[in-house]
This record gives C-alpha cells, structure tokens and sequence, in this order.
C-alpha cells in the first residue's frame, strides 16, 4: 500500500546493479521478469523502476518496512492492483516471456493461472466443498466426479484433507482461523495455477497455525513457483530461497535467502534486517 | 433517565392500544370466535361477519407488491452498490428513491386514481379479452382492482426493499470481492455467486419488512383497491384489505359492527407485528453473520 511519508527521494547508494551470488544461477529458470516496473496510483509513484527476475518452482519472499511497494509489486503480478481506480504502469512484466500487459492477454485467464492468498482469509460463506470448486464453476466446469477429484486434491496439497474431509458441505465459516487461510490455500490451487502470490499469509494466524502453513508453503513449491510479502523476517528466512528487500519503492537488494540474512551487501538491508528501522 | 421513561412510555402506549383494542373487539370475539377469521361473509346489515376475503385480500395485494417491487428493488440496490455509475449518479437514484418513501400516501391513492386505474382499464381489458381463460385474468376489468392496490403498493414499499438490500450489499466485506476477483472470476460472477449470496438474509429481511410495509400501508389501498369483501380470482376484480376495510367502514359502523371492525384491527396488528418481528430477527441474524465475515 501506498505510504505518502515515504514518497520522497530514492536512497543514495541505490544505483549499485544487482548480483546474484552462491547457488542460484540467474537465467537458468527466470519466470516471472519485472522490467523497468513502475507503478502509480494517481500521480504518486510507488514503485520506482523495479528490476526482478523471479525463478520457477522456489519460494521468493518480499521484505520490506510498510510502505515500501512489496504488496503493490505482488498485486501486479495478477493485475489485482486494476481494481483500484486512478492507477498505471510503466515497464512490463513477463511470465514464461509473455507480457502480462499484452493486449491479448485475458485478465480472467491470467488471474486463472495465478493464484493468490491473502492476508486475511477469506473464504466465501458457503460449504468447504463449493469454496474449493467456486475457481471450476465459475469457468464452467460442473461435472461431479471433476469437482469431487479436485476438492480432494486441492484440501491434500493444503493439508486439510484429514480434517475437512467429514465435513465437506458444512459452511467453510466454522473452520478455525488457521483451517481457514488453508482452505483460501486450497482454494487457490483449485483451477491448476503455475504461480502462488502469497500475500502476508500468516499475519492473522496463531504460531501453530502460522507454522503449519509455512510446512505448507515449503510442500508446495514443488508444484508452483511462490511469492510471499512478508513482514515477518524469520518467516522469510525459513520458508524462502530468495528474498527481495523493498524500500522506499526501490528493490534495494535481491539475492539468496541465506545471504540477505547472513551477510548482506547493502547498508539498508543490514539495518532492517538487525531491526534498526521498520 | 428521560430515555427510560420515554422508552417505559412507548411500551405503555404499545400495551395500551392493544388492550383498547381487544376491550372494544371482545364482543365482536366472543360472539364470532374463530369464525370470524373463517367467515366469507361481510354483511353489517345481516349482522354477518367474516374477514376471509378481506385477508386474502391483505396477503395477495402485499404478495403481488412484493413480486413485482423485490426484483426492481434488488436491481437497484445492486447498481447503486457497484461502481456501475459515478458516485453522484448513485447518489441522485439513491435520492430519488428515498424520496418515495416521503411522499404521502394520500398522493400515491390519488396518482392511482388519475393514472393507474385508467391505465388498468385500458390494458386489463385487452388482458381479460386475450388471457380471461386464466383465473387470475378473468373479466371484467375494473380500474379499482387488486392489481391497480398492488401496483402502486410496489412503488410504496421500493425505497423499503431498496435500502435494506442496499446496506446488506454494501456490507459484504471487500476481501469476498477480491477473493472472486483473484480467482478470476468476472464482475457479474463475482456479483451473482458472491455478493447476492452473502447478502441474502438481508435481502430476504427487505423482503418481509417491505411486505408488512405493504400490509400495513391503508390510505392508498383504500382509494384505489374497490372495497369489495366479494372473493374472486381476478386480479382485475376489486378487493379489500384490512386496512383498507378498517379505513372506509369506520366513519358509518354501529354496535356489533365497531367490535367486528376491532376485531379485524387486532387480527392486522397481530400480522404487521408478525411480520415485522419475523424481518428484524433476520436483519439481525444477518448482520451477526456478516460482522464475522472477511
């Protein structure tokens, strides 16, 4: 979200290009490539240029202090960020090569292969069974045996299968706080998605659910390509290979996890990280 | 303090005007029993009394209201819940339906008597002439007819419908929309399979408070209904409602017939109030179940 105090000026030693060290090869498996990104909403900008090339099939997670355009560059990547009124673009973003922007995209089908977990749950308020198949009927996909199939894949990749599975047509409201983001996780992966964006996912949840949903997290980048905005710094480290610090609307540094953690290049990162602001 | 005894007041004027009401109904009761509520016969002359056709009336003018004022008012609520328009767009239909609400309803009885019942007329006889082999159409076609009441009751109860449907809309959380949005569904998806759902109880709730709106409403019905205790299938055939009958024969009853007119306003506070009690419960149910939601 936009924050008008931090609109100014871009830090001073910003300008340094970014290196990719240690185990991660950069153009081996680049997925999503964030181009020369600028976002506004009206006429403030909130992501100055950003430079980003995301790999496929490994958690990437965003830090940053409030404000600094993590969730903004996130909700672009399905182009949720459109529901605002009074925002645009510059630069482009790419998925397998293609320009999300492109005129012939279809932003029903790009949301379709992009799921997407919020930070507070959401579950509709109806039964656990028609929230996980709600991705399949809406595009028109009715046929039993097809959604049975699907709600039993979809609660076992989320873990809820042994807890839910007795209570299918029961209201998706009873579930616990924890049941519940799991459940929008389930959901999320229901219409096949090759990317999750995860937003803040685990800030409203207790520790043991937060924990189980971080188990989850690490199950799932087997099939999808993760990204996760997170505020919570040990989370990052422990569920993500590679971590982005934003700040300001910058990408300050983009590296591997353990490296942003253990021995980071920039000043900024070093002083958020150890806590000193944000 | 002072709200507590204006409160004591209120309740005290509640009792009051129920008591009063059984005293003076209590000969009309004992006499009729439940008869009364049975009874196709209103005859003050014969001493004959039954309200049967009478609350059939009630129900059918305020069901008929109802069916043609929910889908209107829902389309509205939705458009001025959705960003369809800019907000001062929605914000003069919001005006102009809420002004319904304030007109009185003295004016809706005589709008309905120089345009609807002509319009009834016209149009219910060609209906009778081409459909008259379904009951409900069957001639002849009067002007003061249950369907020129349940026209112009529509109209009455729309800004009811309208505004609770709206607010109920209005409160569904944003993170449902989004949630829909994000699997990629399309606006009207979204507004069909989330939304309205979600809102349901409180649109079901607009529902019934715009049906005791309707069965309650007197001064209109009475103008236009016909005042016929005569039972009939027609909707072009007159009718009468409790209000209505309540209105037109006070002025001119005697004896027996005063404690039956009493007896029929007690039945119609009974209905209003169940009816009233029934919408709040569920708007209350509603916005408990939404408070939780999101």
């Amino acid at each position: 979200m936009p924050n008008e105090e931090h609109a100014a000026t871009p830090p001073e030693d910003f300008e340094r290009p970014l290196e990719l060290t240690d185990d991660f090869t950069p153009g081996e498996s680049n997925f999503i490539k964030v181009d020369n990104f600028k976002f506004f909403y009206g006429k403030k900008e909130a992501l100055h240029g950003i430079n980003l090339k995301i790999p496929s099939r490994k958690v990437t997670s965003f830090i940053g202090p409030s404000g600094c355009g993590k969730s903004t560059l996130l909700r672009n990547f399905n182009r949720m960020n459109e529901l605002i009124p009074g925002v645009h673009h510059e630069g482009d973003i790419t998925i397998h090569g293609m320009s999300i922007y492109d005129p012939s995209v279809e932003i029903i089908a790009l949301r379709r292969r992009i799921g997407m977990v919020f930070q507070k749950s959401n579950p509709f308020p109806m039964s656990i069974y028609e929230n996980i198949v709600y991705p399949l009927r809406i595009a028109g996909q009715n046929t039993r045996s097809v959604l049975d199939e699907t709600v039993e894949r979809c609660l076992r990749s989320a873990a809820l299968w042994d807890e839910a599975k007795d209570r299918l047509n029961d209201s998706a409201l009873g579930l616990s706080g924890g049941q519940m983001q799991r459940l929008c996780i389930a959901r999320a992966v229901a219409s096949r998605p090759e990317i999750l964006l995860m937003d803040e996912p685990c800030s409203a949840l207790d520790p043991i659910a937060t924990a189980k949903v971080e188990e989850l997290i690490i199950e799932l980048k087997k099939d999808f390509t993760i990204v996760i905005v997170t505020h919570n710094m040990q989370q990052a480290s422990r569920v993500s290979e590679l971590t982005a610090f934003f700040y300001l609307g910058n990408l300050i540094e983009f590296d591997n996890t353990r490296k942003i953690f253990t021995n980071p290049s920039m000043k900024q990162t070093e002083e958020y990280i150890t806590g000193r602001f944000g | 303090m002072a709200c507590f005894l204006a409160s004591i007041l209120i309740i005290t004027l509640l009792a009051f005007i129920i008591g009063e009401i059984l005293v003076n109904a209590w000969p009309a009761m004992s006499k009729f029993g439940l008869g009364f509520i049975s009874g196709i016969q209103w005859s003050p002359n014969r001493g004959v009394f039954g309200v049967l056709p009478v609350l059939i009336g009630t129900a059918a003018s305020s069901f008929l209201a109802l069916l043609l004022a929910l889908p209107l008012g829902l389309a509205i609520a939705i458009f001025l819940s959705e960003d369809f328009f800019p907000i001062p767009v929605r914000q003069v239909i919001r005006f102009v339906v809420e002004t319904l609400a304030a007109i009185p309803s003295v004016v809706y009885g005589l709008w309905g008597i120089f345009v609807v019942i002509p319009l009834v007329q016209q149009y219910g006889a060609v209906l009778a002439s081409k459909f008259g082999f379904i009951p409900f159409l069957s001639g002849p076609a009067y002007g003061n007819s249950l369907l020129t009441a349940s026209l112009v009751l529509a109209l009455m109860v729309l800004p009811t419908i309208t505004a609770i449907s709206r607010s109920s809309l209005v409160a569904v959380p944003y993170s449902l929309r989004e949630g829909s949005y994000a699997l990629g569904a399309t606006r009207w998806e979204t507004i069909l399979r989330v939304i309205i759902p979600t809102a349901a109880p409180g649109i079901v709730a607009s529902a019934i408070l715009g049906f005791g709106r309707a069965m309650g409403e007197t001064m209109a019905v009475a103008m236009l209904i016909g005042n016929s205790q005569r039972l009939s299938w027609s909707l072009l055939s007159p009718s009468n409602t409790l209000s209505a009958l309540l209105a037109n024969q006070f002025a001119e009853a005697d004896g027996i017939q005063v404690s039956a007119l009493m007896y029929a306003a007690g039945v119609l506070v009974m209905l209003t109030l169940g009816v009233n009690i029934a919408g709040e419960a569920v708007l209350r149910r509603t916005k408990k179940a939404t408070a939780g939601l999101g």
